[in-house]
This record gives structure tokens, C-alpha cells and sequence, in this order.
């Protein structure tokens, strides 16, 4: 007799490899491999063990940083934040670990960043592994093929002290991306476009798998972009296949195996894939070719077109309350319908977040800028991802093209990609992002936020408006 | 966690999709390091006046701000309503402020689940019907609508009747006002004997290189 394996796709076999019970009628039970925690979204977890007499379970499985509150301007301005409510969330995180034994990485250590961007960084973020974080962008992760997903404070505390979360099973949806990707297209412009074509909800329910040639020939930098942006689409999850472009990056990170467990740890990781012929509840194909630079005009990260057509028109047949949204959007954006994007002008261009804060990043916007300075009247920031991003950039001087072109460069952290911390738009303030939200408000009340690509930010701080990046005259170092 | 099973209410209608967790709760309220207080923050910039002198000052003609409709426990939105940044602070502060209740078309993930680990009964119904008690709240802010958790049942006092899904077991915590790491410490030998396996899976633990 002989058995037939029914083919797995990459979700599945790393949901099954998680399974600590399966209650009838109830979720179920998955294992968590690593929690990430960070000021914003744990002291009412810690709150709530303290509360109840617990204990955090698996202190060696968590590990802490700050990232959304910190200040970006200098150290000093962060070892003594003047806001008062920030200083005391950063204040009681660092308490927390304390208390708890959570290995903190605090505004001073070398290892500090967005905690998007040092889980990978620092090889903690390993292929197959469940991973969780206070925080939607946790999706991240995934470009590891991790299932990796963002929860609220009340799963924060249940994952200290279980190590587990009850979760019900999401469905799976393939997005293949076949071809070669055209020159000036980046990893951003893909998942925007995907955005735009499925919709803010349109992965709703499912853990989104990313597959084709166009994926595979991406960087892990371009890939984590891609991950990052999952939850813009409603996925709570996205995920790509592990391969040499995934072993490669992580070779030699602190928290990597090395030696004789690498190649061990290679062996394992290298069965995760989605079997042939294994079954998703849906699928869509979509050809690189037909992706262009791509910058959103609206409130929501579906509201995106090319560069080079125009602030879209009304469509009559969307119904009363797409409508309303879209003009509620126009309204809010200061813009007319018909405008071409190239036609746009900003005023503020903010490079960084864990969309788009990593060393290509920084160097793909530097060569943008190489030689130019940013348009009079423009307010331009880089802000890198990490403190190990910042040293390598400082390290291949970047923090000098980016300074003599006009930029401000700081101290790593969110910043104003959420402008919690004191970078922020003033109400009417047009800004090129390299975040992944343009909602109402989100990098200032009454700020108006287009998400790009690093380059296409980096060219519109030098021409004052969007402009296309197939175009562009790069400028050779000296 | 309160538990619900009938309630009765004028229902808040906040004909908008998309309304994400930002405008929920804006981001300057997420500094706050306790659990409650976070209701006289809800909706904090659309209630107020945005630009021009009266900058600041709340803004009249916003729904939440008409006294027709305080005390409501039922708000009613459009579809894929808390989206956006997984913050709990949105449904602190919904619930924070008195609402129980919230009808649309959809709903995001991960709000849906922190909506449930705080009591509140998250009722998803055709566009259609969410336009009909959208439409009948806003003419008529005395508008009452009925949801009985236990038959499934959404109705108003002008004859609309509808039952809504929800799953099982969530309807059980939410009757029962369970607590999820209660529940799940019932899986404790499970757990243990999982981890003690899972364990040897070094390529899956965090730390797998210098011990530092
Ligand atoms: S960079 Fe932005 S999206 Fe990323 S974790 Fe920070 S605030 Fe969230």
C-alpha cells in the first residue's frame, strides 16, 4: 500500500509544527517562538501578570526594545525625554524588563531600533518560527517564512504568560508575482500596487503567501518591505519561502547557530515551502511588468496609482459610501481629481520606518540624491531603522550625501511615521513617506501623508514634487 | 469583562468605511501607560474643529458631540471598520466611553479579536441593512435597537428583525465573561509536555548563537 502525503502549503506545515491542543469547538492552541515587545503596547499587560500573581513564562522567547516614543534628535534628547507621558512608558518598560528579566535593548545600546527591523537584524526572526509583537507590522517577519502576526494588549499578556495564543485557523491566499520587475520599481511599488488592487480588507481573514519570480529575485531587505505591508491589504500574516537569498542574510547574525547546528538548522528550514500542488482558498497572478512607480493619493493604502497618471476621478457606479469615502479622501488630501501626480508638490519628506528603514533603503535613496540638494523650502529627514543600520550607513557614508543633499539624519526609531515622538506634520503639511499608513492624522493632525518608494521620496525632495524614477539622472560619485 | 446577553440602546450612526484605529484613538493617547480613562479621548480629532480660530473647540456638527445621542451603547459604521495598528486602546476606548455594541458590514482582524477580549459583541450584517439602521438612527436619534447575544438576534422599534453569526465558542466567553489565559491554563500538561518537544528545535528558539 501506498501513502500519499496531501500537499501542505508553507502556512500550514509551520501552524501544524505549533499545535499544542486542538479543543473541540474551541481555537486552538499555537506556541508562540518569539515574542517582541516594545513601550507602547505592554505596560497594561505587565499591569495584568502583576495583577494576577503571574509569571512571565519564557523570558529566553521575549525580548524588548523602544522604538515608538523615542526622540530622534540626539542622544542626550533621548536618555531625558521632555514629554513627560513618553518618558514614563519608556520609563516602565525598562522597569518591566527588569522586573521580569526580559533582555532590553534601551536608546543607548548598539542593538536598539524598530523592533521590526533588529528581530531579523539580530537573527532572533528565524524561518518557521511563530512570532508575535503589541504591533500590526509584525507581518514583517513572514519574509522569513515565519508566521508572524501583530496582537492586542490583552494576547501581549497572554502569550507572557502561557507562551501560547488561542487562534483560529486563517484561510491561505497566493499572490504570485511572475517576471522581472521593470528598472525603478521597488519592492514597495509591488505591495502598493497589490493594495490598490485588492483593497485595504482584501485579505481579510487569510495569511497571505508571496510567491513568483519577481519575489524570489527580491533582496530579504525587499521582502520584509513586502511582509511589512500585509496587514494594508486586511492580512494579519504574510509569509514568503525561506531559500538561499533567506540563509545567506542570516549567516553570522548574534543570534544565528553556527557550525555544525547551522547546517542542521539550514536542513529543517529548507523543507519550508508550499508543497506542489498544495491547495489555497485563493489566488491571484499578477505580472511585474504591469507594475510602476507607484504613490498613494488618498487616506487609505488602497488609494494608490502610477506616477504617471492622475488623482483618479469619481467612479458613478461605486456605491453611496465609496463614494462619500472617496470624496471625504479628496477633501482631507487638498487635492482635485484629474491631477496629475507629477503635479503634486510637497513640502516634507520623511525616509525610515520599518517599511523602508533598512541599509538598501538608505542606500537606494542616497544614490537618488547623489550630487543634488533637496528643492528650496523642503523639510527632509532620514531616519534609520536601527542602530546597527545607522552604523552601517555612517560606515559607507551615506549620512554624508544624505547631509550635504539637504537631509536631516537622526537617531533611530519610528518617528514620524506615526509621529509619536516629536516629529510631526502640521495640519496642511504635504509629505512623501516611506511609511506604509496615510490615514487621516497619522503623521500629524491634518497632515497629508503619499506613500512612495525611497527613491521616489528621495526625488521628490530634490524636485519639490513627484516625480518619476524611470527617468531619473543618477549622478556618479566623485 | 462585563457579560452581555440582551441590550437595548440608541445606536451612534457613523456612516464612514475604513475608520481605523488612529482615528479611534489618536496616537498621543497611546503614551498612557494604564487601562482606563482612554472614552474622553474616542474619535478625539473629529470632535474637534480642526482649523480657523475655533481650532480646538469640539466640533457640533459630528455626531458623537450631539447630545441626541448620548448614552448610546450600539455605534454603527461602515465596513471594514478598525483597521489599521493593532492597539487595543480603540476598544478601551470604545468601551470606555459606553459602547457595547458595534454593527458593520466587516470588521479587521485583529480589532475584532481585541474587541472580544474586552465584552464587546462585534455584529456584522449585509451593507443593505447596515444603510437601513444607519439611515433610521440618523433621522431619528431615538432610534432604539434590540441585540440579544443569546438567540443571535438584531431588532429595532420600527420592525427590522435579523440574527447575526458569530462563533461559537466566542459567544460562550462572551456570555460567560471568560477570561482567555483561564482557559487556557486548562491546557497546562498539554503546554508542558508541547514545550518540553518543541524545545530541541533549536532552528526554532530565538537564541540560537552567543550566548551573551
Ligand atoms: S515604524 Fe511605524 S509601522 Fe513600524 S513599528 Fe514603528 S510606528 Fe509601527
Amino acid at each position: 500500500m501506498t501513502t500519499t502525503h496531501t500537499p501542505r502549503t508553507l502556512f500550514e506545515k509551520v501552524w501544524q509544527q505549533h499545535l499544542v491542543a486542538e479543543p473541540e469547538g474551541e481555537p486552538s492552541l499555537l506556541y508562540i517562538d518569539l515574542h517582541l515587545v516594545h513601550e507602547v503596547t505592554s505596560p497594561q499587560a505587565f499591569d495584568g501578570l502583576r495583577l494576577a500573581g503571574r509569571k512571565l513564562r519564557r523570558p529566553d522567547r521575549t525580548v524588548a526594545t523602544v522604538d515608538h516614543n523615542v526622540p530622534t534628535t540626539s542622544i542626550a534628547d533621548r536618555l531625558n525625554i521632555v514629554d513627560q507621558t513618553s518618558s514614563r512608558q519608556v520609563a516602565a518598560l525598562r522597569n518591566n524588563c527588569a522586573e521580569f528579566g526580559i533582555e532590553f535593548f534601551d536608546v543607548q545600546s548598539p542593538q536598539q531600533g524598530i523592533v521590526h527591523i533588529i528581530g531579523p537584524e539580530l537573527g532572533l526572526t528565524k524561518p518557521g518560527m511563530t512570532i508575535v509583537c503589541g504591533d500590526s507590522h509584525t507581518s514583517t517577519h513572514g519574509a522569513f517564512g515565519s508566521l508572524a502576526f501583530g496582537i492586542g494588549t490583552s494576547e501581549v499578556e497572554h502569550v507572557m504568560a502561557t507562551q501560547t495564543l488561542p487562534q483560529g485557523k486563517a484561510k491561505t491566499f497566493r499572490i504570485n508575482i511572475e517576471g522581472e520587475l521593470p528598472a525603478g520599481v521597488t519592492a514597495k511599488d509591488i505591495v502598493l500596487h497589490i493594495i490598490g488592487e485588492i483593497g485595504t480588507a482584501g485579505a481579510t481573514g487569510y495569511v497571505v503567501e508571496y510567491a513568483g519570480s519577481a519575489i524570489r529575485a527580491l533582496s530579504m531587505e525587499g521582502r520584509m518591505t513586502i511582509c511589512n505591508m500585509s496587514i494594508e491589504g486586511g492580512a494579519r500574516a504574510g509569509m514568503i519561502a525561506p531559500d538561499a537569498t533567506t540563509f545567506a542574510y542570516l549567516q553570522g547574525r548574534k543570534f544565528s547557530p553556527t557550525g555544525a547546528a547551522w547546517d542542521e538548522a539550514v536542513a529543517h528550514w529548507s523543507e519550508l515551502k508550499s508543497d506542489e500542488g498544495a491547495k489555497f482558498d485563493r489566488e491571484l497572478n499578477i505580472a511585474a511588468a504591469d507594475i510602476t512607480p507607484t504613490v498613494s493619493w488618498g487616506t487609505s493604502p488602497g488609494m494608490v496609482t502610477g506616477v504617471k497618471s492622475t488623482v483618479p476621478l469619481p467612479d458613478p457606479t461605486a456605491s453611496e459610501a465609496d463614494r462619500k469615502n472617496f470624496e471625504r479622501a479628496l477633501e482631507y488630501m487638498g487635492l482635485e481629481a484629474g491631477t496629475p501626480i507629477e503635479d503634486i508638490k510637497i513640502d516634507t519628506v520623511f525616509l525610515g520606518s520599518c517599511t523602508n528603514g533598512r541599509i538598501e533603503d538608505l542606500r537606494a535613496a542616497a544614490q537618488v540624491i547623489r550630487g543634488y540638494h533637496v528643492a528650496t523650502n523642503i523639510r527632509a529627514m532620514v531616519v534609520p531603522g536601527s542602530q546597527a543600520v545607522k552604523a552601517q550607513a555612517e560606515s559607507e557614508g551615506l549620512d554624508e550625501i544624505f547631509k550635504t543633499a539637504g537631509f536631516d539624519w537622526r537617531e533611530p526609531g519610528c518617528s514620524m511615521c506615526l509621529a509619536m515622538n516629536p516629529d510631526i506634520l502640521q495640519p496642511g503639511e504635504r509629505c512623501a513617506s516611506t511609511s506604509n499608513r496615510n490615514f487621516e492624522g497619522r503623521q500629524g493632525r491634518g497632515g497629508r501623508t503619499h506613500l512612495v518608494s525611497p527613491q521616489m521620496a528621495a526625488a521628490a525632495a530634490v524636485t519639490g514634487h513627484f516625480t518619476d524614477i524611470r527617468t531619473w539622472k543618477f549622478k556618479e560619485a566623485k | 469583562m462585563i457579560a452581555i446577553d440582551q441590550l437595548t440602546s440608541i445606536a451612534v450612526p457613523l456612516d464612514i468605511s475604513n475608520i481605523d484605529t488612529d482615528q479611534i484613538i489618536p496616537k498621543q493617547f497611546l503614551k498612557r501607560i494604564e487601562r482606563t480613562g482612554y472614552g474622553e479621548f474616542l474619535f478625539y480629532d473629529w470632535r474637534r474643529i480642526q482649523e480657523g480660530p475655533q481650532a480646538g473647540e469640539p466640533d457640533t456638527s459630528f455626531v458623537l458631540n450631539d447630545p441626541r445621542y448620548a448614552g448610546a451603547k450600539v455605534l454603527i459604521a461602515g465596513k471594514n471598520f478598525g483597521c489599521g495598528s493593532s492597539r487595543e486602546h480603540a476598544a478601551w476606548a470604545l468601551t470606555d466611553f459606553g459602547f457595547l455594541v458595534v454593527i458593520a458590514p466587516s470588521f479587521a482582524d485583529i480589532f475584532f479579536s481585541n474587541a472580544g477580549k474586552n465584552g464587546m459583541v462585534l455584529v456584522r450584517l449585509p451593507e443593505a441593512d447596515v444603510e437601513l439602521l444607519t439611515h433610521r438612527s440618523t433621522q431619528n436619534p431615538a432610534h432604539k435597537i434590540t441585540i440579544n447575544l443569546t438567540t443571535q438576534c438584531v431588532s429595532d422599534d420600527q420592525g427590522y428583525e435579523a440574527t447575526f453569526a458569530i462563533d461559537p465558542f466566542r459567544k460562550y466567553c462572551l456570555l460567560n465573561g471568560l477570561d482567555d489565559i483561564g482557559l487556557t491554563l486548562r491546557h497546562a500538561a498539554a503546554l508542558d509536555t508541547f514545550e518540553s518537544q518543541h524545545n530541541k528545535a533549536f532552528w526554532l528558539q530565538p537564541r540560537t548563537g552567543s550566548v551573551s
